[in-house]
């Protein structure tokens, strides 16, 4: 209420000094004597239809929120329920550790102690050569420090650091808070499976590569290769040499740069899902441009189809 | 023979005043706990006691008890260290006069409405003696804003128990409570807003603690109040909803009319009690703070105009009714 008179109060003024020509002692009375009756007329009048709503809205919510379930945590007495990404401590898997010292270099707080030292293996076969490899004598991280930014984690090469969603490792000492290998090493036990794929999410490239099929089939797309010799990826006939019915969604995308070579730049954004429905509009107006820029249609496809085909030969 | 047997009624009397006068102001102040959390949408104490927290104010006592009992150098250290029991004794005197059924009070006494209303307005002066005595300037605005709300509302408090006594014919709680009709609910409507807002105020409770304003006022009157002092304090402002949810019950609700009157009569009085104080605990958590010259303004646009307007509705009814 009282607010609304102040709005009132405050409108008046901005409109005056625009209009300067009009005398400056006319504004300045209407300014005192206009607002007053505004101030002690309209109060009483609006004061129970403006606040006799709110009042009462403010009942409502107070008993609404009585009956309902409290918010609180019952933190000491009831473990609280984390979502499986949660950073709560890190842990270490030793054996994947090559001390490569990436997660040391990159962590923003220097919180990571790495030690190592390299190790002669003898040559297994006579003859051979002997072989070097790093041996972690120590890892530990700070957590007094660490502030949980991840960047050790995403950084690991190896999978050897994992994040856990345990969190009470409080300690008295702040020296304690410096968990050495074999204290990352167990809270390892705690660390959650990763989260089940998306649907519509690519395959792995690890299962990818394991269910693919040896070399033979390369002969056969031996056709092409006149053609296209520069191009490493010209293999757009799956459709014919490969088995088509085991890899249906390598079909999908090698078979759409072809006829769509203007969507590429979607294809290389989002792989397997966009060109899917953009597809029947432009083969409708393309069959012209499949047949004579088929030399270029590869070559931008090329970014797209280029890992998945390197690490098939990899393999 | 009968003069020893006086004497220990009183005695036993005064006891179970007593009593009562510690245990009902936890009782409202563990259900202002629990409530006010819940409407919040929080648990509230849990763990003092066991269940529930239900031991929270006993615990809350023991620490305060421990708390070192300061006053500040520059106070009126008389005055300042009186001002909580003038605060806390009038409450416990008028909680002796009001009835829980016509056999279950305290001392029944001819004018005990008068005799109640009286004994609260004393109540104030504690707060204001406390401000005045802490030389802070924070307790000085409290206490000023104290005596500015119980002049203000006073007056409507007054007029609404007026109205009952006239309706009643009898100024004795036990009288009007007995002389109580449903028909009262309606046509002694005004009056009862009109002594529940006034209540509200006198007791300094949101939306009228102004005088505590925390935000404006650091903690008002009670800045400079620690350990037992300041519980004491906090204890008259409990009683204080205890006694006048009581007083409400009896001249408002009819006390102990209700269902096997006869045999619970008393605890009819003390249900009704309760959900007046569950109510003043509610609308401390629904309602934010008034600002002062709003306080004064309710108070006599509002509250007075419409208490003599009751009066006049009571005098009406009366001579009809006659
Ligand atoms: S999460 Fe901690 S240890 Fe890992 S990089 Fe960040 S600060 Fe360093
Ligand atoms: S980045 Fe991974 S593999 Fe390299 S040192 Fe750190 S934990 Fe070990």
């Amino acid at each position: 209420m009282t607010e609304r008179t102040q709005a009132e109060q405050v409108n008046p003024e901005p409109v005056e000094p625009v209009q300067p020509v009009g005398g400056e002692a006319q504004p300045e009375e209407t300014r005192v004597t206009a607002p007053r009756p505004k101030e002690t007329a309209p109060a009483p009048g609006t004061k129970p239809s403006g606040i006799l709503p709110g009042l009462v809205k403010g009942l409502a919510a107070t008993a609404r929120t009585l009956t309902r379930h409290a918010h609180t945590a019952e933190y000491p007495d009831v473990m609280p329920k984390l979502p499986p990404r949660t950073r709560g401590v890190i842990a270490l898997t030793e054996e994947n550790c090559t001390s490569c010292m990436l997660c040391a270099r990159e962590c923003p707080d220097w919180c990571i102690y790495i030690d190592s030292h390299k190790e002669e293996l003898p040559p297994t076969t006579p003859g051979g050569r002997a072989r070097q490899r790093n041996v972690l004598d120590r890892f530990a991280i700070d957590f007094s420090l660490c502030m949980y930014c991840g960047i050790c984690v995403e950084v690991c090469p190896f999978d050897a650091l994992w994040w856990s969603p345990e969190f009470e490792y409080a300690e008295l000492d702040i020296r304690e808070l410096i968990h050495e290998k074999d204290r990352l090493g167990a809270w390892m036990a705690t660390v959650p499976p990763p989260a089940a794929l998306d649907p519509a999410s690519a395959e792995p490239a690890e299962l990818v590569a394991a269910s693919k099929p040896p070399r033979p089939v390369r002969p056969a797309a031996g056709e092409d290769e006149a053609a296209p010799a520069r191009v490493r990826p010209a293999r757009p006939a799956p459709g014919e040499g490969g088995p088509p019915a085991a890899r249906p969604r390598r079909e999908a995308r090698a078979a759409t740069p072809a006829a769509t070579p203007t969507d590429t730049p979607t294809d290389t954004a989002t792989p397997p899902t966009a060109p899917i429905p953009t597809d029947p509009a432009p083969t409708a107006v393309l069959p012209a441009a499949d047949a004579t820029p088929s030399g270029d249609a590869p070559a931008d496809a090329g970014p797209a189809d280029n890992p998945p085909a390197d690490k098939d030969g990899g393999a | 023979m009968s003069e020893g047997w006086n004497v220990l009624e009183v005695v036993l009397r005064a006891v179970a005043v007593l009593a009562a006068f510690l245990v009902l102001p936890l009782l409202v102040g563990q259900t202002e706990h629990k409530v006010m959390a819940h409407m919040q949408g929080r648990l509230g104490p849990m763990y003092a006691g066991g269940f529930h927290g239900w031991a929270q104010l006993v615990a809350d006592a023991v620490k305060f008890i421990q708390k070192e009992d300061i006053t500040p150098a520059r106070a009126d250290r008389g005055v300042f260290r009186l001002a909580p029991f003038v605060a806390l004794i009038p409450y416990l005197v008028a909680m002796a006069v009001v009835p829980l059924s016509p056999t279950i009070v305290g001392a029944d006494v001819p004018g005990s409405a008068l005799l109640v209303l009286a004994a609260t307005g004393v109540g104030i002066i504690g707060t204001l003696m406390g401000g005045w005595a802490s030389a802070s300037k924070y307790s000085m605005l409290g206490a000023m804003r104290a005596a500015a709300q119980l002049v203000s509302y006073e007056l409507p408090m007054v007029l609404a128990v007026a109205s009952v006594a006239l309706a009643a014919g009898t100024l004795s709680m036990v009288g009007i409570a007995e002389a109580w009709t449903p028909w009262w609910l309606l046509w002694q409507a005004p009056g009862a807003f009109v002594f529940l807002v006034a209540a509200l105020a006198e007791l300094q409770r949101p939306p009228f603690d102004m005088p505590i304003a925390d935000s404006e006022l650091v903690f008002g009157i009670f800045t400079e109040y620690t350990g037992l002092r300041f519980a004491f304090f906090l204890l008259a402002e409990y009683a204080g909803i205890v006694l006048f949810s009581l007083i409400f019950s009896v001249l408002w609700l009819g006390g102990w009319a209700g269902p096997f009157e006869a045999g619970l009569g008393w605890l009819w009085t003390i249900l009704k009690a309760y959900a007046i104080a569950v109510l003043m605990i509610w609308l401390r958590v629904s309602w934010p703070r008034l600002r002062e010259d709003q306080l004064q303004r309710l108070a006599w646009v509002w509250l007075v105009p419409i208490a003599l307007l009751q009066l006049a509705i009571t005098a009406v009814g009366v001579v009809m009714m006659r």
